[in-house]
């Protein structure tokens, strides 16, 4: 086994996922095998090569920094599931 | 010939000549949406209204004589790319009811050329499936079998070219997903080089490997289409500041005395025996028109899938963390705090293929398995980096087919997520390297299934398998065959 059914639960919390106990039990062989098909990466020895993060090689974009347009409360709030005055609304953050 | 079979360069002709208006262009493609929609479910949101007005804007400045390429054309989006005032879902319950405020860069040059709009594609979940079966909205039906998929994940975006439901459309591909369905739906899908077209307003998957590219009926339209969206974009850091040549003006530059390498890798047994057909077919054409064939060698081939479903799964695990029901989106209700919200809200409004990714892409993040997996994964994506490079230096272009097999059926790799991944075998190394790859129809299968046929080029040698695609299809003519729909 490459994973345990407890081990998925513990990603889901990470992933903040509610599983519901099928879910939980078909993901786990899933993930299982996936895993273990990965593991053919291990058969490569990579000492020494230099992790690639992006495709073309990149340097940092500078810009100045002047302020422009942007898009406006009313606009930003328009797609909020529940808003009060400019804000977005959630529940109780402190239980 | 029928409005809705033309290319975007026939139709373009026809409205300067002032012999069609883009509203009766308009109206044609909608009414055929109307007919033959239902069918194929290629369109998750079809828009007549602002079609028709845009359409009308268009032929106003066609008739002040200020036309571009794409003014007046009726155009198909996938639903990834975020549109000012129509709903984008990214085919996900959690964006059902989503309506950006804005217009992403390749939608707003779109636009700028007076394109109009007819409506939102149909696309797996988040891009994340070789098939369109993960769409919350349903499945796309494939045109050339309605049994069939049209493959994944811009399987809409193919689908309508064949249809005949949109002149072009544009998709994403982070692994194959407008190479592949284009392959399956035999129209022209071209994955640009990884910085060539912005991704500002693309909901992301895989920000290291996500690209924008059009989907067409011919090469002429893909070069003409690719031309519209490329450049830098100041919204798009990882997009690269290199002048777009114009790729038209390339198309006939021929293939004499090109060198086109075929990746021994590529050419395995269990390879479908009509795909091999079609590939050894297309072979002895390039042969007879002048170009020199060359066996080369990609050794990390075997390894691409495994390093693409760690890679795109922790980018993607990452991405959709902003999906919390706080800020857009399904929200679910009735939660007790803020972290039930966030997890309830998340199992309701993604589907199984997406949480999969997600629970796959944290565990390779997670603390203890980040090194061993996400970072493993990297040292591995260098080395098929290298492998493209060596290649290059011997050959202009590599052949390879799309996919092993013609389409699948609709249901048949549902229940093995792994046979599904493995279906893009021949497409994940290209996004892993970086390139561009364009799909190219290359035949039909005894059963009349479509073939395609990958070029692969330099990183930003568009131009070189536009016109090694344009060589080729001027000989064949399998653009020219219409789905029987």
């Amino acid at each position: 086994m490459k994973i345990t059914r407890s081990e998925v639960e513990h990603v889901a919390r990470l992933a903040r996922l509610e599983l519901s106990d099928s879910e939980l039990d078909t993901f786990t062989g899933q993930m299982d095998g996936i895993l273990a098909y990965v593991e053919k990466l291990n058969a490569l020895d990579t000492e020494g090569i230099v992790p690639t993060s992006h495709a073309v090689p990149m340097e940092n974009a500078f810009r100045p920094d002047q302020p422009a347009d942007s898009i406006g409360v009313e606009a930003a709030l328009a797609n909020a599931p529940l808003r009060a005055e400019s804000f977005f609304r959630v529940p109780k953050v402190i239980e | 010939m029928e409005i809705i079979d033309l290319t975007i360069h026939e139709l373009h002709e026809k409205l300067k000549a002032k012999e069609v208006s883009s509203v009766e262009a308009t109206r044609a493609m909608l009414d055929r949406i109307e007919a033959v929609d239902g069918q194929v479910n290629a369109y998750i949101t079809v828009t007549p209204e602002q079609a028709l007005v845009e359409a009308e804007a268009a032929d106003k400045r066609i008739a002040a004589g200020d036309i571009a390429p794409l003014t007046g054309i009726p155009v198909g989006l996938k639903d990834i790319f975020v549109t000012k005032g129509i709903r984008t879902t990214c085919g996900s319950r959690i964006l059902e009811n989503f309506v950006p405020p804005y217009d992403g860069t390749a939608v707003a040059k779109l636009k700028e050329q007076g394109a109009v709009i007819v409506g939102k594609l149909n696309q797996d979940e988040f891009a994340m499936g070789s098939s369109n079966e993960s769409s919350y909205f349903g499945p796309v039906k494939n045109p050339w079998n309605l049994e069939c998929t049209p493959g994944g994940s811009s399987g809409g975006s193919a689908a309508a070219i064949a249809a005949r439901t949109a002149t072009a459309t544009l998709g994403t591909d982070t692994g194959g997903s407008i190479r592949q369905p284009a392959s399956h739906c035999s129209c022209v899908g071209l994955k640009p080089t990884y910085g060539r077209v912005s991704r500002y307003g693309v909901i992301a998957y895989a920000s290291s490997l996500d690209q924008v590219g059009p989907l067409t009926r011919d090469v002429t339209d893909a070069a003409l289409l690719l031309g519209a969206i490329a450049g830098h974009d100041p919204k798009d850091s990882t997009s690269v500041n290199t002048t777009v040549p114009d790729y038209v003006a390339g198309l006939a530059t021929g293939v004499k005395g090109l060198k086109i390498g075929l990746p021994k890798q590529y050419f395995i047994e269990g390879l479908d025996p009509d795909v091999k057909r079609a590939m050894d077919e297309a072979i002895a054409l390039y042969k007879s028109l002048g170009a020199e064939m060359r066996e080369v060698s990609l050794p990390h081939t075997e390894y691409a899938v495994a390093t693409y479903y760690l890679i795109a799964t922790a980018e993607a695990s990452s991405n959709l963390a902003r999906y919390d029901g706080v800020r857009f989106g399904h929200r679910a209700a009735d939660a007790r705090g803020l972290k039930e919200m966030f997890a309830k809200t998340r199992a309701e409004g993604f589907g199984s293929e997406v949480k999969r990714r997600i629970m796959l892409g944290t565990y390779a993040l997670s603390s203890g398995y980040y090194d061993a997996y996400y970072v493993k994964a990297q040292k591995v994506r260098t080395l098929i980096m290298q492998d493209f490079l060596n290649a290059f230096n011997e050959v202009d272009v590599l052949l390879t087919p799309i996919a092993p097999t013609p389409p699948f059926k609709i249901g048949e790799k549902l229940a093995d997520p792994l046979q599904m991944y493995l279906s893009d075998i021949f497409t994940i190394p290209v996004n892993l390297a970086g390139t561009c790859g364009i799909s190219i129809p290359a035949g039909f299968s005894a059963a009349g299934l479509p073939i395609g046929l990958q070029l692969i080029g330099k990183p930003f040698g568009e131009a070189t398998i536009l016109s090694t695609a344009y060589a080729f299809e001027k000989e064949t003519q399998w653009h020219l065959k219409k789905a029987p729909l």
